[in-house]
């Protein structure tokens, strides 16, 4: 379909001067900071590709090595130590530092391109993800350099990492450097979440949304949901480490299986996390080279979303081996089989798809047929472990290397090939060379086959993994050899690639908007993409924008006046337009944050800490808080381009054209404050059944003489949880009424509740008198306590930033955003803190 | 140099000719070659699901290149926009992805299902009462093997060996003194993990007499891939021997070289390990009282020879770096006189 065509008349009535100052409001900065302070998604998510890439092949250069050690038996290329970092690093680079943040970056950058909008609700949380995660994994690299590279395996099993049996820092990093890396995977989640549901182009309706963002937006739920647990997990595991509990140490009560459960809570479910994205890649690509939509677009919604579900229902059959109950064993069972149902749902929806349409056999379709093969291969073979009997022998053996290896490689790796050769035109304005394609097609294909097919005989040959090495004569020698050889042989596959994507930025043929008559919005916008997207708000009428509608323009719609001042527009801020969640009818116009450093420094703050963490280091502990703090308070500074945005559209308030929207629930930010609530009620599930987790130890629970404090001090602590939530509820009104005394007398008040909440906290924790570091149950105590205190710092600080806006403007609705949102987390906080107590005090009397 | 092009040209010819070479299914560890009726279970589940399995992918893959070719090029990929929804084949295409997506596997999922509880439930370890129970310790990197004495009877403590009647239904219970380790013997069973803080089960049957290989499958640390160990399945008169012989504590040093030998182990080895008729009580090492009746040293890393003893003792951390057992500096003439002793210990 023709550009102009599509846009015909768009710029009709719209002043030259208007559409350049439109686009100079989106510009990306220049200069010597420029590079810091660019938060557009566009030019943030490109470089979140490129890193996200380079550390796929650094991934890729560990397994090379580890394949050469293993090509022969008694080899002694790498040692033992050196084996056990880089198998531990493979796993992480590509789990944690590949997949999810490259995945991540290729939403940033195609979302609002698909959903026809200009940018991501939260561009310096974007921002931040990415310098977040590029420091994270240099900091996990780092440490390489001084040969403390993590080499506990990507799973950590306690107690091999609690502090007895790996008292070095290599772990150290691992948990610190992992965290950070999965902050910036939240953060970005959260994004994804807030853009599909709530920045769409009008009239894309939730039945009407490309499958790409159906499939990113039921993965951001599971990270929301699936990384939470690990983050707790690891945060348990670096308090064992440094000596401060006992969670998972079985001298004190501890257990072992605990750190099981919270990491394959989130492990399995990071399966699919890896795997959902590819199927919306597949769906696309399926749908444009079959040249007709997709055969029913309902069951593969149903599809995506039944994954996303059940997914969390199967972790214990990574457990299959530790002893658990028969019953157990069953139902993880028919759980990771049942999965299997959705997934053939998919394949057949694709098969359908190609069946009935007219198939064009280019690179991107060349890819989704391997994936095909390879992901259907690595699904039969993990319905076989999923059958716990099978699974005995398959467990840990190389059986298991080579099933997810068809199910990442052939389920995430080709898919997201496929989506480079079919949308890097749109990234870089040039065609890759399609004769190339087919050789880095071909190569890969047949070499992934040679590497990792042996490898399934190899396993039940007896082979076991994660051994340096191996003995001769077990019948493992010649199928080892083999593996190293199509290890190679695919590595050259990846290098034909990188060699296809130089060739073509230097020679590749013009692009041009839409060279493959793609039908979703992207393709209407030029390539690459210009930093102000979308000048014109296009107008969806179906699901396939490009194929069904002649023009995109909001011209005869019904909402063609109230669009108008969006149309090039607004010129002096980044507006961008905000929809209700299922119809799509334009809602309000949001203020978009424009250039700042302040999520670089806030980075820059964080990599400080974790390294004060890693390191126990006070004075670098303190400037990282500083720095920190500088950006967060820049963070919320008012940006000149937001008064202007409030000025402006007050100006305009005739009642016919959008609000401004600013606090409340036609704000992004309430939503974004939503999700974060989300991650916090995971979390406090995740201490809560720790705690009874543990209860269940052979130690008495509580130990004779703790836990039992009376009934004044809990009840105390309830009522000013209580009355704090209360207050706060209360300052939030005074703000909006704009009544400074209340906001005063609410202000004291809150500083009485909360020194009275330190001051009850304090008080119990005394008279318990735990010791977390030598007893399962203190730990648990601490778990519970420290999370309740984690959120009230949160709160506390969103508190100081809202009053703090409170007392210079008063009447400024910004203000009152943040007082909305801290109200919400005091809701929260005031739940959670009842839990809390409940767990502590009620529960040993319960059971 | 021409070796390593040798079995490269094997290993091709292997991989060009694509199906796994039958032959070489049988190995010492091999899942695929069941010696006890529990792992012949499994392999009879995994052969069944591998036909399934093989059916299922040619369907589908035969499926997808079919749709492919069909009406394959039939449009340029620069074509003007598809012609509007053809709604037949979208009733239809529905019901297809239905029945091949999710009937059909359902079908076949719940007949595995069935399957895999049968197969469970009779190689569950408490499906039978067992003949004999076998007391094993994971530790890192070697198992110490105890047998509980019967009737009064001292219990027998060795390591890294476990004898077994043919026959008999063994119950072997698995404990972890420090990490989490994993039981596997692939040609007599699956494995069971050993965590600490926990007794797991697991119980282990041979239908003929020979010695099968196993291994630790769960990483416990940087020699993990060194912690082997051998299951000897022994007729039940031979086994009844075996198990006397080790209830025995040790012979006495019976020349002059090895009375000076006991002499040094007492003197530089006995705080970590134990022989029994000895004062050596060490408990952090293997307990060597038959030491020169076992097959291995070092959980299968060295086979049972002079030389290999004399290496091991001489520098531990040159063959398994990473072993807990240190390097004790010996003068030539006590290495000799220890392994003098030693090699009496049948």
């Amino acid at each position: 379909m023709n550009r102009r065509a599509l846009w015909a008349g768009a710029a009709e009535g719209l002043s030259r001067e208007r559409r350049e100052a439109f686009a100079r409001a989106w510009a990306s900065p220049g200069g010597a900071f420029g590079l810091v302070r660019t938060i557009n998604n566009i030019p943030i998510a490109r470089r979140y590709m490129v890193a996200g890439f380079l550390f796929f092949l650094a991934g890729g250069v560990l397994a090379l090595l580890m394949r050469l050690q293993l090509g022969t038996p008694e080899n002694t290329f790498l040692d033992a130590e050196t084996y056990d970092q880089i198998f531990t690093m493979h796993g992480t680079t590509m789990m944690f530092l590949f997949v999810i943040p490259f995945i991540e970056a290729v939403a940033n950058y195609l979302l609002p391109l698909l959903l026809g909008t200009r940018d991501m609700p939260f561009p310096r949380l974007t921002a931040l993800s990415f310098w977040t995660y590029v420091f994270g994994g240099l900091f996990l690299y780092a440490s390489f350099l001084w040969g403390l590279a993590p080499d506990g395996g990507w799973f950590s099993y306690v107690p091999l990492n609690n502090r007895q049996y790996a008292p070095s820092l290599n772990m150290d990093f691992w948990d610190i450097g992992l965290s950070v890396a999965e902050v910036a995977a939240m953060g970005a989640a959260a994004e994804l979440i807030v853009a599909i549901l709530r920045m769409r182009a009008p009239g894309m309706r939730l039945d009407r949304i490309p499958l790409f963002a159906w499939a990113m937006l039921v993965t951001a739920v599971m990270i929301i949901f699936g990384f939470t647990p690990l983050i707790v997990g690891t945060a348990m595991l670096e308090l064992d480490r440094k000596g401060l509990t006992a969670f998972f140490v079985p001298e004190a009560g501890g257990e072992p299986l605990l750190w099981q459960h919270l990491f394959w809570v989130f492990g399995h479910p990071e399966v699919y996390i890896m795997f959902v994205p590819a199927v919306g890649i597949v769906s696309q690509v399926v749908q444009v080279f079959s040249r007709r939509p997709i055969v029913s677009y309902t069951l593969m919604v149903l599809a995506i979303v039944a994954t996303g579900f059940l997914s969390f229902g199967l972790w214990a059959h990574h457990m299959f081996t530790t002893g658990l109950s028969m019953v157990a064993m069953s139902f993880f069972t028919a759980a990771s089989l049942v999965i299997t149902i959705p997934n053939g749902i998919q394949m057949f929806g694709w098969i359908a798809t190609l069946w009935t349409g007219r198939p064009v056999l280019r690179t991107p379709l060349l890819f989704v047929l391997g994936f095909i093969v390879i992901f259907l291969l690595g699904g039969v073979s993990g319905v076989m472990v999923g059958a716990v009997p099978f699974d005995s022998q398959a467990h840990d053996s190389y059986f298991v290397v080579a099933h997810f290896h068809y199910v990442l490689i052939g389920g995430v790796v080709f898919p997201l090939f496929a989506g480079l050769y079919y949308w890097l035109p749109k990234v870089t304005g040039r065609m890759l060379s399609e004769r190339l394609g087919r050789w880095n097609f071909w190569t890969m294909f047949v070499f992934f086959h040679v590497a990792f097919f042996p490898m399934h005989v190899t396993g039940l040959l007896g082979m076991p993994r994660r051994v340096y090495t191996y003995p001769a004569g077990l019948g493992w020698d010649a199928l080892n050899l083999v593996s190293t050889i199509g290890a190679f042989g695919f590595a050259t596959g990846v290098a034909l690639f990188v060699a296809n994507v130089l060739w073509s930025l230097k020679r590749g043929a013009e692009a041009g908007d839409d060279p493959w008559g793609g039908d979703t919005l992207e393709w209407a916008e030029t390539s690459p993409p210009a930093d102000a997207q979308f000048e014109f708000i296009p107008v969806v009428r179906g699901r396939h924008p490009l194929w069904e509608q002649a023009s995109l323009t909001a011209r005869g719609s019904d909402w063609e006046a109230l669009l108008a001042p969006l149309q090039a527009g607004p010129t002096t801020w980044r507006g961008a337009l905000v929809v209700d969640v299922v119809e799509a009818r334009p809602r309000a116009v949001v203020h978009v944050p424009g250039p700042t450093a302040a999520p670089f420094v806030m980075a820059v703050g964080f990599l400080l800490v974790f390294a004060a963490a890693l390191l126990e280091h006070a004075l670098l502990l303190a400037a990282g808080a500083v720095v920190t703090l500088v950006a967060l308070g820049r963070w919320f500074w008012p940006q000149p381009s937001e008064s202007r945005a409030l000025r402006e559209v007050e100006q305009a308030t005739d009642g016919r054209s959008l609000p401004l929207a600013t606090a409340g629930p036609m704000a992004n930010g309430f939503w974004g404050t939503v999700v974060f609530l989300l991650v916090l009620t995971t979390a406090l599930a995740c201490v809560v059944s720790s705690y009874f987790y543990l209860s269940d130890g052979p130690a008495g629970w509580p130990p004779p003489g703790s836990g039992r404090t009376g009934v004044a001090l809990p009840a105390l602590a309830a009522a000013l949880l209580v009355a704090a939530a209360a207050i706060t509820w209360w300052l939030r009104r005074a703000l909006h009424r704009a009544a400074a005394g209340a906001v005063r007398l609410a202000v004291v008040a809150l500083l009485a509740a909360a020194l009275g909440q330190v001051a009850v906290s304090v008080t119990t924790w005394r008279r318990w008198s735990l010791e977390p570091a030598h007893d399962a149950y203190g730990s648990a105590v601490l778990g519970l306590v420290g999370f309740q205190w984690l959120v009230e710092a949160v709160l506390a600080t969103m508190l100081v930033i809202a009053l703090l806006w409170a007392w210079r403007r008063p009447r400024d609705p910004r203000g009152h955003a943040v007082a909305h949102n801290a109200a919400l987390v005091s809701y929260f906080a005031a739940t959670s803190g009842l839990v809390v107590l409940g767990v502590l005090h009620l529960s040993p009397y319960v059971w | 140099m021409r070796a390593p092009i040798r079995r490269a040209a094997a290993a091709l010819a292997i991989a060009a000719g694509g199906a796994l070479p039958l032959g070489g299914c049988a190995g010492p560890q091999s899942a695929f070659a069941p010696a006890g009726p529990a792992a012949a279970h499994i392999a009879t589940l995994w052969w069944a699901m591998l036909a399934a399995a093989t059916v299922v992918c040619i369907v589908v893959v035969a499926a997808t290149v079919y749709a492919l070719l069909r009406r394959r090029g039939a449009a340029p990929p620069d074509a003007a926009s598809p012609a509007a929804r053809d709604e037949r084949a979208d009733e239809r295409g529905t019901r297809a992805i239905l029945l091949a997506g999710a009937v059909v596997p359902a079908l076949i999922l719940t007949a595995l299902y069935v399957a895999t509880l049968v197969v469970l439930r009779v190689t569950a370890p408490g499906a039978a009462p067992a003949d004999l129970v076998v007391e094993v310790e994971g530790r890192q990197y070697w198992w110490a093997v105890r047998y509980p004495g019967r009737d009064g009877a001292s219990p027998v403590v060795t390591a890294n060996e476990l004898h077994i009647p043919v026959g008999r239904r063994v119950e072997v219970r698995l404990r972890a003194a420090d990490v989490i380790h994993s039981f596997w013997v692939p040609r007599l069973h699956g494995k069971t993990d050993l965590i600490p803080g926990r007794v797991n089960v697991t119980w282990l049957q041979a239908d003929s007499a020979g010695v099968y290989r196993g291994q630790c499958a769960e990483f416990c640390g940087v020699q993990h891939a060194r912690m082997a160990f051998t299951v000897v399945a022994l007729p039940e008169a031979r086994f009844a021997a075996w198990l006397a012989g080790q209830r025995a504590p040790a012979p006495a040093p019976a020349s002059p070289a090895a009375r000076e030998g006991l002499a040094v182990f007492l003197a530089r080895c006995a705080s970590c390990h134990a022989i029994r008729g000895t004062p050596a009580r060490g408990r952090l090492g293997p307990d060597l009282t038959h030491l020169a009746s076992r097959r291995t040293l070092a959980a299968g890393t060295l086979s049972n020879t002079r030389g290999h003893l004399a290496g091991w003792i001489a520098n531990p951390q040159v063959i398994k770096r990473g072993a807990l057992m240190p390097r004790v500096p010996l003068t030539p003439r006590e290495l000799r006189a220890l392994l003098a002793y030693l090699e009496g210990l049948r």
